[in-house]
């Protein structure tokens, strides 16, 4: 379907409400221009002499006429323009599902602002073009059609000379919104350069310090500034002539209504009203023209800013349900499998042949250096990233044959740097629970495993404290500690613990350690860790390295065989010595 | 979304106007031949209305075709004139307007030149980016569309009724009459649009902010199955923004029409008054015609003036927080009676040191460098080490005890002199966009071709520029992106060396990088430290076996100091460090 067709698509919707603007568009311009006549019939009585009631009448035609005219307007823009909100209403709705479907490899191909640019700035571009637009030409074409008749039945010749400046107006619109747009875009590259270069100046801010470099860093950004202004000197030159030349082009159709017209009513040609009269309706037609090179623009950066919604919209969500799930779609116990797994982001292989055999209820850790591959093989498990068919398994079905939400729904989470929204301590933990009668209760209950009902006691809204923006007045520990509790709420089968104790101190860490083994026991459970005290009491611990695993086996088998984990064994012992001295 | 980039602003502020005049200063002269353009502009408006009086009281009845072409040269004056005129005034203000948003964005960066570390700590890059480019934006609109234009609305409109009262001044006032109900829709309009617009700004605020989190957060969205929740949240928002907007455009569907009905009421009142007065031949037909073509006219600027509202509004809040960062005050900047900084003994006296208060960093910590000395700072994470070469370079100001060089405290120096002693070498590299030279001498064009060449040369750095496309001439793209992590150490390195400062400090970097890389930071290393004292926070076991000293930093203490040999025989917290971070473990 073209883009075009698609945007009729979310017009179609609101057919009744522009039907009934279309409606109001006709009435406000036959109105509009119904004035001027009566102002002509009264002007020309008044020369030939009339009676007070008359007067009176046609005084009141033109309140009356104003009066109707002005509520067709009133409702037109409510109707109009209250629809364009609609549609654009329905658009940003639209996005937010799709972006919502797409998967996590697509955010990390698109820039935050890229996305959110597209969300704002083009669906408003968007929705310029079916308001203001649609609103606008349809008046501008009746005014016009309409305007022209009236003064073709006021006199023929007068109204092809005064029409001459009329197209010049619509031309210098379009003409000048054309380069007007241009040159803008010129700024606005420039715009970015010097942010570009204030970003570098600033997040540099040591060495330009500690290389006394300000005044060279002025003169840097100088530069910048001054061709910004530059070009904005070009914008202008042509901007300010834009008024202007419209004045210019009335004014001269002016003069010529009022020279040759006069010529006109003197020759007996014409009565003073109708020069009047027809003084008002090219006054009249000015407006349309100029709309009809603005509304050009309006289209023209609408249709692009479509374009790029439609890339998104159209983008086809990478992770999806199976056509036919599996025969697992009921209770999941938790046993995972991983068979033959090799992973690859693009070009890079980072997990190599992993196999290996998780029953349910136990706990697997999973320990190796930064880059080793932990992370990536966690989140092949709730499918964040799509692992290759035939390679992940949870109770003996292949992940990409589980139904997502069943799939999810049985699994708990907590990532490294867990994302915290800016909402209350509580809505942060309920964030995956189902809405229920108990919720605080299974909030504080969960907080409690996690060790945060201490922390949130202090708080001074306690449960209710808003966190900030991505729990900005948490500290790092409280952070985790929260995300363990929105794991625990959801009373997953899976729990998946991703670095997830790093920044919360040892003994706290022994606590939240001990409280969660009640709540693994009947569970399986993922642990990715740096530290020794974290895995050593797990079942199973897998050592990873390029990719790969290396050594596996429980703690003490690991210790004994002297390899990779015996040294980080050691180390931390080390450590450990170092912290209490 | 609780920043100060939320603040919606009042729609006028009298401290915050005053203040904002005073940009227009220099520019005085501009200014008042804009002011002077506009207000000839207004009175040539006046002319048209007044021209077609004469033409139908005088030439048609008298059917005099000379008289008719006389006024139609005159008309054609006065569009000449006014286009001339808007020209002018639209320019030169606009040219105005781009020299202030210069000047202020100069200020701006100024000022984030001079402001502390701490500063920056508190404030993210984002937001002082939008202080330089949107929010001086916002106030372009206020120089160039409103102070200027409101003096032409304000004219024409004194005009226009001076003109009225002096062509019949019974008229005049029948005309003014609806003018109670202009100023009434006027206050009902601009209070209400006030509030609405603050509405609209705020669910937007909210939509965006609601955006942004879920698309940096997606990944927790799906793990949790929150989409339709999330949805119903967002569609939530959604509907308010949709609701706040359709109500503004009541007030812009009601405003509108009403003051045309105004100007209606205004016209019909002339010619019902007025047009007996035609019959009774008090007043003549043109005056009539003339005086329904100003009424038309009157309501214009009107209209006009309230649309200059949100561009008022928007202006001063923008404005509001561009003074704000213009007056965070300067916490560290040379003292007035600034002593001559020198190279000498570099001594921390009981130096204790917090970023957060209650949480020191540093306690207590005192140490000595002689010149020519070579120092090693080790410590765990958190030791307090990088503190140390924060407070040397005045990053920060110590708050307890001092730092002297010579005996001089460094709070008594010349700020610029002071860091102008030290070349620093920082674990990230941070590389500009510009050349690779560019990148070695920074702005100092003291450092000559030559002297560039030879520090990328002594440093080995020319190994891999000299296979980079144009050599030292290559351009830097991304901060680097295409340079690898070793080749960009050693590019800080020529710029330490090409700066020759006689003191070098040196935080190393912690990421592994090839043996062969490897292999010449080492030898690049000892290059630089040759003939200065050296400060170095080490990670490399031989960066460490090259110094003079070794001090050891733990929990913000000093907590030993001696040579790797010395330190090793103590078995202490050293020892331990040794064997964590610099022995080459068995296994990894």
């Amino acid at each position: 379907m073209s883009p075009a067709r698609r945007l009729l698509a979310y017009l179609l919707r609101y057919r009744r409400e522009f039907a009934l603007g279309f409606v109001c568009v006709v009435g406000t311009a036959i109105i509009g221009l119904a004035s001027p006549w009566v102002l002509k019939l009264a002007i020309d009585d008044l020369t030939e002499g009339v009676d007070a009631g008359k007067i009176r009448l046609y005084a009141g035609a033109v309140f009356g006429l104003a009066a109707a005219g002005g509520t067709l307007r009133y409702l037109m823009r409510r109707i109009i323009i209250g629809a364009s909100r609609g549609i654009e209403y329905d658009l940003r709705n639209d996005f937010f599902a799709h972006l919502q479907r797409l998967d996590l490899g697509y955010f990390q191909r698109h820039r935050t602002g890229d996305l959110m640019s597209r969300a704002t700035n083009d669906l408003s571009a968007v929705r310029m073009m079916i308001g203001p637009a649609i609103m606008y030409s349809a008046t501008t074409v009746l005014t016009f059609i309409i305007g022209i008749a009236l003064m073709f039945s006021i006199d023929t010749r007068l109204t092809l000379i005064s029409l001459i400046p009329l197209p010049l107006i619509s031309l210098s619109v379009w003409y000048f919104g054309t380069i007007i747009h241009r040159r803008f875009e010129r700024i606005q590259e420039q715009l970015s350069e010097i942010s570009a270069i204030v970003q570098e100046t600033l997040s540099g801010v040591r060495v330009v310090r500690a290389y006394g470099q300000e005044a060279s860093e002025t003169a840097r950004f100088r530069v910048a500034n001054d061709e910004y202004v530059r070009r904005n000197m070009g914008l202008i030159h042509v901007q300010a002539l834009f008024f202007p030349v419209m004045g210019l082009c009335m004014g001269i159709g002016a003069l010529l209504v009022l020279w040759l017209g006069s010529r006109a009513v003197i020759e007996g040609r014409l009565t003073v009203g109708e020069l009047v009269a027809f003084n008002s309706y090219l006054l009249m037609l000015a407006w349309p023209m100029i709309a009809f090179g603005w509304v050009t623009n309006l289209i023209q950066r609408g249709m692009a800013s479509w374009k790029r919604l439609l890339e998104v919209l159209d983008t086809p969500p990478a992770i999806l349900d199976a056509p036919h799930p599996g025969s697992a779609v009921g209770a999941i116990t938790g046993a995972i499998e991983f068979r033959h797994l090799t992973f690859a982001h693009g070009p890079h292989v980072v997990l190599h042949d992993i196999t290996a055999v998780l029953p349910a209820g136990t706990t697997t850790a999973i320990v190796g250096n930064t880059g080793s591959g932990k992370s990536t093989l966690l989140n092949l498990l709730p499918r964040l990233y799509d692992p290759p068919p035939g390679t992940v398994f949870v109770d003996g079905v292949d992940v990409r044959d589980i139904p997502l939400g069943v799939l999810r729904g049985a699994i708990g989470f907590v990532p490294q740097e867990p994302f915290l929204f800016g909402t209350s301590i509580e809505d942060n933990v309920a964030f995956g629970a189902p809405v229920g009668d108990d919720w605080r209760m299974r909030v504080e209950h969960a907080a409690g495993i996690a060790r945060l009902d201490k922390d949130v006691e202090a708080f001074p809204r306690s449960y209710d404290t808003v966190v900030g923006e991505r729990g900005i007045t948490l500290s790092g520990g409280q952070k985790q500690r929260t995300a363990i509790a929105r794991a625990v709420v959801t009373d997953p089968r899976i729990l998946i613990l991703d670095d997830a104790l790093s920044a919360v101190d040892t003994y706290t860490e022994e606590e939240i350690l001990g409280r969660l083994r009640d709540v693994m026991r009947e569970r399986t459970a993922l642990i990715v860790s740096h530290r020794v005290s974290t895995v050593r009491h797990a079942d199973l611990i897998l050592v990873l390295s390029g990719g790969r695993i290396v050594e596996r086996g429980t703690h003490d088998q690991l210790v004994t065989a002297g390899g990779v984990y015996a040294a980080m064994h050691r180390k931390q012992l080390l450590e450990e010595e170092l912290a209490a001295s | 979304m609780t920043h100060d980039d939320e603040i919606v602003g009042k729609a006028y502020d009298a401290r915050l106007m005053r203040r904002l005049l005073t940009y227009l200063r220099p520019y005085r002269r501009q200014v008042g031949l804009a002011v002077a353009a506009i207000l000839a502009h207004s009175a040539l408006e006046l002319a048209p209305p007044y021209l077609t009086k004469i033409v139908i009281d005088q030439y048609i009845p008298a059917g005099d075709l000379s008289g008719l072409g006389t006024i139609a040269a005159l008309f054609l004056l006065t569009v000449l004139g006014a286009f001339a005129l808007e020209y002018l005034q639209t320019s030169t203000m606009q040219i105005i307007g781009q020299r202030i948003m210069f000047d202020l964005r100069m200020q701006i960066h100024a000022r984030l030149q001079q402001l502390d570390i701490r500063f920056y700590d508190r404030n993210p890059v984002g937001r002082l980016m939008t202080r330089v480019t949107s929010d001086v934006d916002a106030l372009n609109e206020l120089f160039t569309a409103g102070v200027v234009a409101v003096f032409g609305d304000a004219f024409t409109l004194v005009g226009i009724m001076a003109v009225l009262v002096w062509m019949d001044w019974r008229l005049a006032l029948v005309a003014f009459s609806v003018l109670p109900l202009v100023a009434w829709f006027t206050e009902w309009f601009r209070s209400n649009v006030r509030e609405s617009y603050r509405q609209v700004r705020m669910w937007l605020a909210r939509i965006n902010a609601f955006l942004q989190e879920r698309i940096t957060g997606m990944a927790t969205v799906h793990l949790f199955r929150r989409e339709e929740r999330d949805f119903a949240a967002f569609e939530q928002i959604n509907r308010h923004h949709r609701d706040a907007n359709i109500r503004s455009i009541l007030y812009y569907a009601v405003f509108y029409p009403a003051i045309e009905l105004v100007s209606a009421l205004a016209s019909a009142l002339i010619i019902w008054i007025g047009g007996g007065w035609v019959m009774d031949d008090r007043l003549t037909l043109g005056s009539l015609v003339a005086f329904l073509m100003y009424a038309q006219r009157f309501f214009r600027p009107i209209s006009d003036m309230s649309e200059k509202f949100n561009v008022l509004q928007g202006a001063m809040a923008s404005s509001e927080r561009i003074f704000t960062l213009i007056d965070t005050p300067v916490a560290i900047a040379s003292n007035a009676r600034a002593v001559r900084a020198t190279s000498g003994v570099i001594a921390f006296d009981h130096v204790t040191f917090a970023y957060v208060e209650g949480e020191p960093v540093l306690k207590d910590v005192s140490f000595r460098v002689m010149p020519g000395e070579r120092i090693a700072i080790v410590g765990a994470t958190g030791a307090g080490k990088t503190t140390i070469v924060n407070l040397l370079l005045r990053f920060y100001d110590v708050q307890e005890g001092r730092i002297t060089i010579d005996g001089t405290d460094i709070r008594e120096m010349d700020l610029a002199e002071l860091r102008s002693l030290f070349g620093l070498v920082l674990q990230d590299v941070h590389l500009f966009s510009g050349t690779v030279a560019g990148n070695v001498r920074l702005g100092n064009d003291a450092v000559t071709d030559e002297a560039v060449a030879a520090a990328v040369k002594a440093v080995h750095a020319d190994t891999f520029i000299d296979r980079l496309p144009n050599g030292l001439e290559t351009a830097v793209v991304e901060r680097g992106a295409t340079l690898s992590v070793g080749q960009k150490q050693l590019l800080s390195f020529a710029r330490a060396l090409a700066f020759n400062r006689p003191v070098l400090i040196l935080d190393e970097a912690t990421s592994s990088v090839d043996t062969g890389t490897e292999l010449l930071i080492r030898d690049a290393l000892k290059v630089i430290m040759a003939g200065r004292t050296t400060i170095a926070i080490a990670h490399r076991l031989s960066t460490i076996q090259g110094m003079d000293r070794i001090l050891v930093f733990h929990k913000g203490h000093l907590r030993e100091s001696g040579t790797h040999q010395a330190l090793l025989a103590e078995r202490g917290i050293y020892h331990r460090l040794y064997q964590l971070q610099f022995q080459p473990a068995a296994g990894t």
